[in-house]
């Protein structure tokens, strides 16, 4: 379902990812830990094809269609109401927003009122619901609990469940240990653009894991 | 990519970025001021007996109109900068030409409604004839608009991720300003004079001809220009 190969890529002299290979089976959720700077963001843009890598290659099966992201950022139009941004972004895919879509993710009163009232933990909501609105088979996520109240959280945790048990990949990148491993069947470390520890995650718990990461990125 | 998806899509992404702007209304009022002061400070600077408003008011039209769309054009992608909205765009299964055409669209749509301000007002302020030739003169502001805002455009998308992009704008776009420009004046002055309709059908040429050699190279180039 999603596959990369001998990935390596660097910015002027930093090697944000440096010979990197694995794959993603559907049912499969991958979460990669890593420091800030480890070239987490960047592995999920070669994966997104968003930055093309100077080595390697990605590939995702059902190509950019397949793929729905959530990134740092909402990727939403402040001035637009939340309707309207869904609306927009399911167009460029063809398709139109599901209606039940904003009622999982407890949005339905807020859909006509432009994203810039809105509190940050709500924008993050709106920004999952776009990278849902197209159905897409691979998710693709970078810090997605960033920002989002318990009950986001939560919600964003349940979808998340039932993307994988529909056979559907994911791959989360985040710092966090705690807040990624409970969702992971697999689980990577990440230290200078590379992959230290890549394993199913066979029932780790976020503190043994968190100790293994603890010791692999030292 | 078909043409007809390529044209839905464009024309998906044009119509957000209006509405965006219509919610926001900052860009057209700030250019719209913007258009008023300078015809109000041309007009009462001018001399009607040194020069005539005639052979006056095609150049001061046509530089009314530069700074103005190349204030529109600043705004085009900073848009889609606030919220990483450009990475969705670049992440969904479109042709990236489809994000060209729509904000080649929008600014059009952005820097005609300035003209539509613009042209009563020069007629106004300059008491210059323009209803006995609007149809040729709609012709040459077209055709002028859409050259200079396709390569703006280009360059906007070009420059919006640089530090300067406000001032780097302006410095690539000039220079390629200066070919539809110089011919637009020279149409626009023939007709405000009343000239033969003939004397300007050779800029109407250059002016269609430079439109579909930019435009179709920025259709090409657009998606080179976007990638990280």
């Amino acid at each position: 379902m999603l596959r990369a190969e001998a990935l390596r890529h660097s910015f002027g002299a930093v090697r944000a990812l440096d010979d990197v290979s694995f794959s993603v089976q559907p049912g499969q959720t991958l979460a990669v830990f890593g420091p800030n700077g480890a070239g987490k963001t960047t592995l999920l843009k070669v994966l997104a094809g968003l930055i093309q890598p100077q080595r390697g290659r990605a590939q995702v099966d059902g190509g950019r269609r397949a793929i729905g992201w959530i990134g740092h950022q909402p990727q939403l139009y402040a001035q637009l109401t939340v309707r309207e941004n869904l609306r927009f972004w399911a167009s460029l895919y063809d398709v139109t927003p599901p209606g039940e879509l904003l009622a999982r993710l407890g949005l339905e009163e807020h859909a006509d009122r432009p994203v810039r009232a809105l509190s940050r933990g709500l924008v993050q909501r709106v920004a999952i619901a776009r990278a849902l609105t197209h159905d897409p088979t691979v998710l693709l996520l970078d810090e997605p609990f960033t920002g989002l109240d318990r009950v986001a959280a939560e919600a964003l945790s349940r979808l998340l469940g039932q993307h994988t048990a529909a056979g559907r990949a994911t791959v989360l990148v985040t710092h966090n240990v705690e807040e990624g491993t409970g969702l992971a069947t697999d689980v990577a470390f990440m230290r200078a653009g590379r992959f230290v520890h890549f394993a199913p995650r066979a029932g780790r718990g976020p503190e043994q894991v968190g100790e293994e990461y603890r010791d692999a990125i030292a | 990519m078909r043409s007809p998806d390529l044209l839905r899509h464009a024309w998906a992404v044009a119509a957000k970025d209006l509405l965006v702007e219509f919610r926001s209304r900052t860009a057209i009022l700030s250019v719209a001021v913007f258009v008023v002061l300078v015809l109000v400070v041309f007009n009462s600077a001018r001399d009607p007996t040194a020069v005539s408003n005639v052979d006056l008011a095609p150049s001061i039209l046509w530089v009314t109109f530069t700074f103005a769309a190349i204030l529109a054009l600043n705004r085009a992608f900073q848009i889609e900068l606030e919220n990483q909205a450009l990475e969705g765009l670049l992440l969904a299964p479109i042709d990236r030409s489809s994000i060209y055409l729509g904000k080649l669209i929008a600014n059009l749509v952005f820097v005609a409604t300035i003209e539509l301000i613009g042209v009563p007002l020069l007629a106004l302020f300059f008491n210059v004839q323009v209803l006995p030739f609007l149809l040729p003169l709609i012709a040459v502001i077209a055709l002028a608009t859409v050259g200079f805002v396709a390569v703006g455009t280009l360059f906007s998308a070009m420059t919006v991720r640089t530090r300067f992009a406000e001032l780097l704008l302006p410095v690539l776009l000039l220079p390629f300003m200066i070919p539809p420009l110089s011919w637009a004046v020279l149409a626009t002055g023939r007709l405000l004079a009343g000239r033969p309709l003939s004397e300007t059908l050779g800029w109407l040429n250059m002016l269609a001809v430079y439109d579909f050699v930019f435009v179709v190279l920025a259709v090409l180039l657009f998606p080179a220009t976007v990638n990280e």
